[in-house]
């Protein structure tokens, strides 16, 4: 297939990033055009050597209008997987050079910015990726119509992928604007806004085009999910460059109004991107997997609204005890009480959807890493609200409690319901008659759960001793420990948390290899796991 | 569309829409859910009347308990105060001697030096107080300015070649490269090994000592146990703060380096500071 205009934009893209790095206002921008160069131009010879020089009216191979457009799916499946093995990798590093400062190899790899690079790989790249291609096959198929704009999936795809590589080379060249999970700089900010209306209008088109008379609620929570990020990202990256071909610029906002914006679009970066988005994927996969009704439609459309209502007004809570005026925080924290319950509708809806189908946790894994998704999303957003109660947080705050905290939720919940999709999605995609090894699912499971539990659990134990330590005072009023001597005692679990991050990424591991295998069309000859080989059936 | 199925294994209606197979079950809320709901949006409702809450056009309500986070603060920065203000008073009033004499007042100043000493101090000289390369070790007798209490309160206080200090105590040794030929510097640094160890070439000590009464003992002294009113240390001990060895020796007499400690008066205040030199006083070195 030939695209003309799209390799054009590729190569004009090549020059004018050519020019960029010629006319750079800082060496910085300069190395960071330089590296769009190099991937712009990279993908213009990609595209050109795809051309196909067949003459002008010779009948070309043409899809049929009528098929779900998955080619693109495909693409985002693999990229998921890809990106999630390498967020948990940086993670394990990061994970160890908390523990073993040498570690820290300047200047690239300071954790100051492998930080960012975990964060940003896993929920971006790893989360971003899952939310694109499953809110795709799930919107197709439950308005049973084509994505809407034919190649504009295309685009929201590859140049999702080009934010990507933007903002993890960026955060390495030491790129910032120092706001976290929106570090990337103006220009990258700009080039995501472009790609995330795409998105939208492939999301909402296809809605529009639906050929079923009701929006299924899956795409309810997806399409909150998109909207929401898209006004998020923009008010929170409003911003002015110093010059137009250099890397700094200056937030709209400045002190404790800053501080408010960069939480609300903080908090709800997980309450959109994290909860409302996989809550979609939720929505459609564990009816699909298990074959059951869901729940309840009316806790569904309650818990909705509710959610996405409740869930804005929620960041001031990341500021208690600061110079944010106290009824802000007042606010923050009872809104997120509020939340409590409105989150946990999710929950109840997912599990129970189970009911009538409870052995299925038995005898299929798939199902086991959906089931145990929801129970860490329904224990992280107890957690949560808990902990934005001022009291917890004055001991919680600034400790590793809420590294374990934000950990539950992104390995267990967002991890395990990703990894659930993924094998849902990948024979279906690929036309395979099952996966490669549902015992590989398996071990997957134990890996990935044994590993979360792990991770949160030290985390726990680190951060309220840590917390403890921090307001320790001795009879006569003074503090017993000095900042050195806490973060020194917290060794022993920062080893710890690198092992439970170390099975995560193993379970990761033999997911890629059990989706590789699938893909290439491999069936493991294995006894299904949870079913008694025969002859051993008890008697009835 | 329309057509009311029931779903054959609950026997519960569904709201009878499909998409791509999923159904919806008509089920009500859960009771437990709506009533919890209910109550933390009552909670939170009586919260936000008891709390600062509400904005208002200028200001906000500020909740019928009269709470403010800075009102907390201020109370308990004031009870804290209060609780150690005696005590810091007398402690103010007395000299770094008079503390150590009473036992009482000791005790107070032991644990306050303590305290300040971890988060001050640690970061150069450990928190053992043992030192490192180029911080000295204050648990020992070797003292660069003097190891009495008042010796130590006058360093924390004024530092060591603090500039922003105008009593910071200043020691400054030549820089012997634009003084003396390099194989005196080497003789020099031969002989000064010689004090407490074996020089590689002995025959470079005879005419080492010469240089050494010719241009170091005005500081170091005749014996070479140092001047503790210049800084000049010791160099008849074994307890080498920089350099280790005959190479690095000759190397800090051609060019010498000279640490830096900080004023801590100002930073502290002289409450705490006087807190600090009883604790350093009782390390071990104390004089």
């Amino acid at each position: 297939m030939n695209y003309p205009l799209e390799t054009a934009a590729l190569v004009i893209g090549t020059f004018l990033a050519l020019l960029g790095a010629a006319y750079a206002h800082d060496s910085l921008f300069a190395a960071h055009m330089w590296v769009l160069f190099l991937t712009l131009g990279i993908s213009s010879i990609v595209m050109l050597r795809r051309v196909s020089f067949a003459p002008a009216g010779a009948p070309r191979a043409v899809p049929a209008k009528s098929e779900y457009f998955d080619e693109v799916i495909k693409y985002g499946t693999i990229a998921t997987v890809f990106w999630g093995v390498v967020g948990f990798l940086v993670g394990v590093v990061v994970a160890l050079q908390l523990a073993f400062p040498d570690l820290n190899i300047e200047p690239w790899l300071n954790f100051g910015r492998t930080r960012p690079l975990h964060t940003s790989a896993v929920i971006f790249a790893f989360g971003g990726n899952a939310l694109i291609a499953t809110s795709f096959y799930v919107v197709q198929r439950t308005c049973r119509a084509r994505l809407f704009g034919g190649n504009l999936g295309w685009f929201v795809f590859w140049g999702y992928q080009l934010f990507i590589v933007m903002a993890a080379t960026g955060y390495l060249l030491g790129i910032t604007q120092g706001k976290e999970y929106a570090e990337p700089e103006w220009y990258v900010d700009i080039w995501l806004t472009i790609v995330w209306v795409a998105y939208l209008v492939v999301f909402l088109g296809t809605i529009f085009m639906r050929k079923e008379p009701h929006i299924y609620v899956a795409n309810w929570f997806y399409l909150a999910f998109i909207v929401t990020i898209a006004m998020l990202h923009i008010v929170n990256n409003l911003a002015m460059p110093i010059s137009f071909l250099g890397i700094k610029s200056y937030s709209a906002f400045s002190g404790v109004q800053d501080a408010l914006t960069q939480w609300w679009y903080g908090h709800n970066a997980v309450g959109f991107f994290l909860t409302a988005g996989f809550l979609g994927m939720m929505y459609y996969f564990i009816p699909k997997q298990v074959n059951r009704p869901v729940y309840s439609y009316r806790l569904s459309i309650i818990h909705f609204w509710a959610l996405i209502f409740m869930y804005i007004w929620a960041g001031p809570h990341h500021l208690h005890y600061t110079a944010l005026p106290d009824w802000a925080q007042t606010l923050g924290m009872v809104f997120s009480i509020m939340l409590w319950m409105p989150s946990w509708g999710g929950m109840i809806n997912g599990l129970m959807t189970l009911s009538g189908a409870w052995d299925r946790i038995r005898t299929d894994p798939i199902v086991r890493m959906m089931v145990m998704a929801v129970a860490f999303y329904g224990m992280a957003t107890f957690e949560g609200p808990m902990m934005s109660v001022k009291a917890v947080n004055s001991l919680s705050h600034y400790t590793d409690w809420t590294i374990g905290h934000v950990h539950s939720g992104a390995l267990g919940w967002n991890g395990m319901i990703t990894f659930g999709a993924v094998y849902f999605l990948v024979p279906k995609l690929w036309n395979r008659k099952r996966l490669y090894s549902l015992q590989l699912v398996n071990w997957h499971f134990w890996l990935a759960t044994l590993g979360i539990v792990l991770y949160a659990a030290v985390m726990w134990v680190a951060g309220i001793q840590q917390g403890l330590m921090w307001r320790e005072y001795d009879d006569q009023g003074f503090l017993v420990y000095s900042f050195a001597e806490t973060v020194a005692a917290m060794f022993p679990y920062y080893l710890l948390r690198a092992l439970g991050g170390l099975m995560f990424l193993a379970g990761a591991l033999l997911m890629a290899f059990n989706v590789t295998m699938t893909i290439l069309g491999h069936e493991r000859q294995e006894r299904t796991p949870g079913v008694a080989p025969a002859g051993l059936q008890p008697a009835e | 569309m329309a057509d009311k199925h029931i779903d054959e294994i609950s026997g519960v209606e569904t709201t009878g829409h499909e998409w791509d197979g999923i159904r919806e079950l008509n089920n009500p809320m859960p009771r437990w859910w709506v009533w919890t709901f209910y109550a933390t949006i009552v909670w939170a409702l009586g919260y936000t009347v008891l709390y600062p809450a509400w904005p208002l056009v200028n200001d906000a309500t500020s909740g019928v308990l009269g709470y403010s986070s800075r009102g907390v603060l201020l109370d308990e920065m004031a009870t804290a105060k209060a609780a150690q203000g005696a005590i810091l008073e007398r402690i103010a009033a007395a000299t770094p001697e008079e503390i150590i004499a009473n036992p009482e007042l000791n005790q107070f100043a032991m644990a306050g030096g303590a305290a300040a000493f971890r988060v001050n101090c640690t970061p150069c000289h450990g928190t053992g107080a043992a030192g490192g390369e180029g911080y000295p070790n204050l648990n020992d007798d070797d003292w660069l300015w003097g190891g009495s209490v008042d010796a130590i309160y006058q360093t924390v206080a004024h530092g060591i070649r603090d500039a922003v200090d105008p009593d910071t105590r200043i020691g400054e040794m030549t820089a012997f490269a634009d003084v003396l030929q390099p194989d005196e510097i080497r003789q020099a640094a031969a002989y000064v090994v010689s004090l407490t160890g074996k020089p590689r070439d002995p025959s470079m000590v005879e005419p080492g000592k010469q240089i050494f009464m010719d241009n170091c003992a005005s500081c170091h002294g005749e014996n070479a146990e140092g001047n503790r009113d210049l800084g000049a240390p010791n160099l008849a001990d074994a307890i080498w703060l920089k350099v280790h060895g005959e190479d690095q020796i000759a190397g800090q007499i051609r060019a010498p380096k000279h640490g830096v400690m900080p004023a801590w008066t100002t930073r502290l205040g002289d409450v705490t500071v006087k807190q600090l030199a009883v604790y350093v006083h009782s390390l071990g070195g104390g004089e």
